[in-house]
């Protein structure tokens, strides 16, 4: 697996590498396929009986059914309470596992995942404010925005501790990895002391709302919140790509990434404010959902290989699937009540995660 | 440092969320106070459960939450969860053709959502006093249309509530009680005001030893010590025990009358903080434990 392909750079194998990308593009193939079962899937799945083929079969075909009120209900559940659901999924699954995949290029090394850097501490202390204080101290600002307070306080919360971090590492318009490293584990503990302040001042309502919060759920899936961080993580998702093959060059080290022309300065701070931007979006609809960052880039470089140009866009297709998958699990499995799903991404990711690092002992790398 | 074009960066996502914020649909206005079909009941809370039982209606219920344990036939209800962590299409899945919900379900977006749909969704007010208890009875009984009858389990339960108060009407040494909720890595979590269990302590005539906040917090041992509780009351049924030896251990609470004596009184949960058909049966037992044959039956 130490083998590197570089964009505009000659290849040491190209026959290897020809081989490399069409078993890639055969994999995203499959993942497209994937994708498009797994939606399928959670579209038509749940604790009712409402059938989603019928409602949208009948809204194409603009047919009137004889049933009014179990009609009506049943458009409900598919377009107000599944879509949305549904497609926030794909979205935060396909932007987790994507800035996994990013950070994990940007730091050179396997085990990166945006909660490295503090984004997901930042985004957790926003949300628990809102979930502690939002009665008293924050009142005004729970009133003015409702629901959407939480989400706009974890996302706010993560990009500011982004951005406080990128101004510690940045010295004479150089950014050191390293010293974010550094500064992003002792911000994310303070990050945690703060959160830890607050949890320590909840009353038990308040303990049980973070415990819900702090399991992840996609339970709070309703348009206005995906009008909310949908076009952040949208535009977080397109960005992605056009670093691959800058992350690529990085994997030999920033100075050679410099000789070959790639701007090494502006790679970086696009992926840190992409990622923050997505990731704060997330976690601030959904709470934490661990695994898919870390597991989904890992098991698709064993599949095909450590090329970004690949692995990225893939990483966003397998994330999305397996998010949708877990949340239909979570909406099934104990009906009429539901599973928080970061138990089911745990539950399922972490023996299987295990399972192949067993399997691949000794070959595992970047 | 080129934070002009984080600020640029930043600007975007301020700017979508504005326009989501000014996109976001008004609130619509909540009035129904009675099911027009009232044939396949969602219950959700312990105490609303047990009222449709006591009125007899309980042939109308389809489902129920997590906390209506009470009677033990409600268990064989469906179970949408935690009432408030409900999830909108389990509740809907049931074909409710109403949802009885107290004050408090949630969580507000699947809340939203179901009053949303064309299910009337009735919140069933939740307070801690005698008055409360009776109101909750009628506006069950209103909701079903089963007026009459709420009427005569409101007269029974008002006589019942006021005998029980009663008891200990004539004590002239007040007990002090503290009600710990949970003592979770050491941090005693005890009921201020605004709460059942500051509800059922007045109602058998004793004295909330908290003052000065409402809600349930974590107390210091200086305010323990400071709240003087002849009397510890804890709730059992409901997550892990609270033993006994682990609560006098704490020196704060050894340091107290209550602690002197090992006075520890703990009682059924849905029981104890219900505020529901069966309040009057828990402040007679709360009394006698706590006044002996003082409590006058």
């Amino acid at each position: 697996m130490a083998e590197q392909s570089i964009a505009g750079a000659p290849s040491r194998a190209m026959a290897a590498d020809g081989d490399r990308s069409a078993r890639a593009r055969f994999v995203i193939a499959l993942l497209c396929l994937a994708l498009a079962l797994s939606v399928f899937l959670s579209l038509t799945s749940g604790a009712s009986d409402a059938s989603a083929v019928r409602v949208i079969r009948d809204w194409f075909t603009g047919a009137v059914p004889s049933d009014g009120a179990l009609a009506a209900r049943d458009r409900l559940i598919v377009y107000d309470i599944r879509m949305p659901r549904v497609l926030l999924g794909v979205l935060i699954g396909a932007a987790l596992a994507i800035c996994g995949a990013v950070m994990q290029g940007l730091f050179r090394n396997p085990l990166a995942d945006p909660g490295l850097i503090g984004v997901s501490a930042g985004s957790s202390l926003g949300a628990v404010a809102i979930i502690v204080l939002g009665t008293t101290w924050l009142a005004p600002a729970t009133l003015a925005l409702g629901t959407l307070a939480l989400p706009l306080a974890a996302f706010f919360g993560g990009l500011a501790v982004t951005l406080l971090l990128y101004a510690i590492a940045t010295r004479q318009g150089r950014t050191s990895v390293a010293t974010m490293l550094l500064a992003g584990i002792a911000i994310s503990a303070l990050a945690m002391a703060l959160t830890g302040v607050l949890i320590f001042m909840a009353d038990d309502r308040q303990l049980r709302d973070l415990t819900f919060w702090q399991l992840g759920s996609l339970a709070g899936a309703t348009w206005p919140k995906i009008g909310t961080v949908g076009p952040v993580i949208i535009l977080a998702l397109a960005a992605m790509p056009f670093l691959s093959r800058g992350l690529n060059a990085l994997a030999l080290g920033e100075a050679t990434a410099g000789h070959l022309g790639i701007p090494v300065q502006r790679l970086k701070y696009t992926a840190i404010v992409g990622v923050s931007a997505a990731v704060g979006a997330s976690v601030a609809v959904s709470g934490g959902i661990g695994f898919i960052g870390i597991v989904v880039p890992h098991v698709l470089r064993l599949a095909i290989g450590p090329d970004n140009r690949y692995l990225l866009p893939a990483s966003a297709l397998l994330g999305a699937s397996l998010l949708l998958i877990a949340d239909a699990v979570a909406r099934t499995v104990v009906a009429p009540a539901e599973l928080p799903i970061g138990i089911v991404t745990a539950v399922a990711g972490a023996p299987f995660f295990l399972w192949i690092l067993l399997r691949k002992r000794g070959v595992v790398d970047l | 440092m080129r934070f002009v074009l984080s600020f640029r960066a930043a600007l975007a996502p301020v700017l979508g969320v504005l326009l989501a914020v000014a996109m976001q649909p008004a609130k619509a206005e909540e009035g129904t106070t009675i099911f027009s079909d009232t044939s396949r009941i969602a219950s959700i809370g312990g105490s609303i459960t047990e009222i449709v039982y006591a009125l007899g209606e309980e042939g109308r219920l389809v489902a129920r939450d997590s906390t209506s344990t009470y009677p033990e036939a409600a268990a064989k209800l469906p179970d949408v969860g935690y009432m408030r962590a409900l999830s909108p299409e389990g509740v809907l899945s049931v074909n409710p053709s109403g949802i009885l919900a107290l004050h408090g379900s949630g969580p507000k977006e699947a809340v939203d959502v179901l009053k949303k749909s064309s299910v009337p969704f009735i919140e069933v007010p939740d307070r801690y006093d005698h008055e409360g208890i009776l109101e909750k009875i009628r506006v069950v009984g209103k909701a079903l249309g089963v007026e009459a009858k709420a009427e005569k389990l409101a007269a029974e339960t008002d006589a019942k509530l006021t005998a029980a108060e009663k008891q200990t009407a004539a004590i002239k040494e007040r007990k002090r009680v503290l009600f710990v909720l949970s003592t979770q890595g050491g941090k005693i979590l005890a009921a201020g005001g605004d709460t059942a269990a500051d509800g059922i302590i007045k109602l058998a005539g004793a004295v909330n030893a908290v003052e000065g906040f409402s809600g349930y917090k974590g107390m210091t041992d200086e305010a323990i010590v400071s709240a003087r509780p002849d009397v510890i009351l804890t709730m059992k049924g409901a997550g892990p025990p609270i033993s006994e030896d682990e609560l006098f251990a704490n020196p704060a609470v050894a340091s107290t009358p209550a602690g002197t004596n090992r006075k520890m009184i703990s009682m059924q949960g849905g029981y104890l903080l219900g505020f529901g058909p069966r309040t009057a049966g828990a402040i007679h037992d709360l009394a006698v434990e706590l006044y002996g044959n003082q409590a006058a039956d």
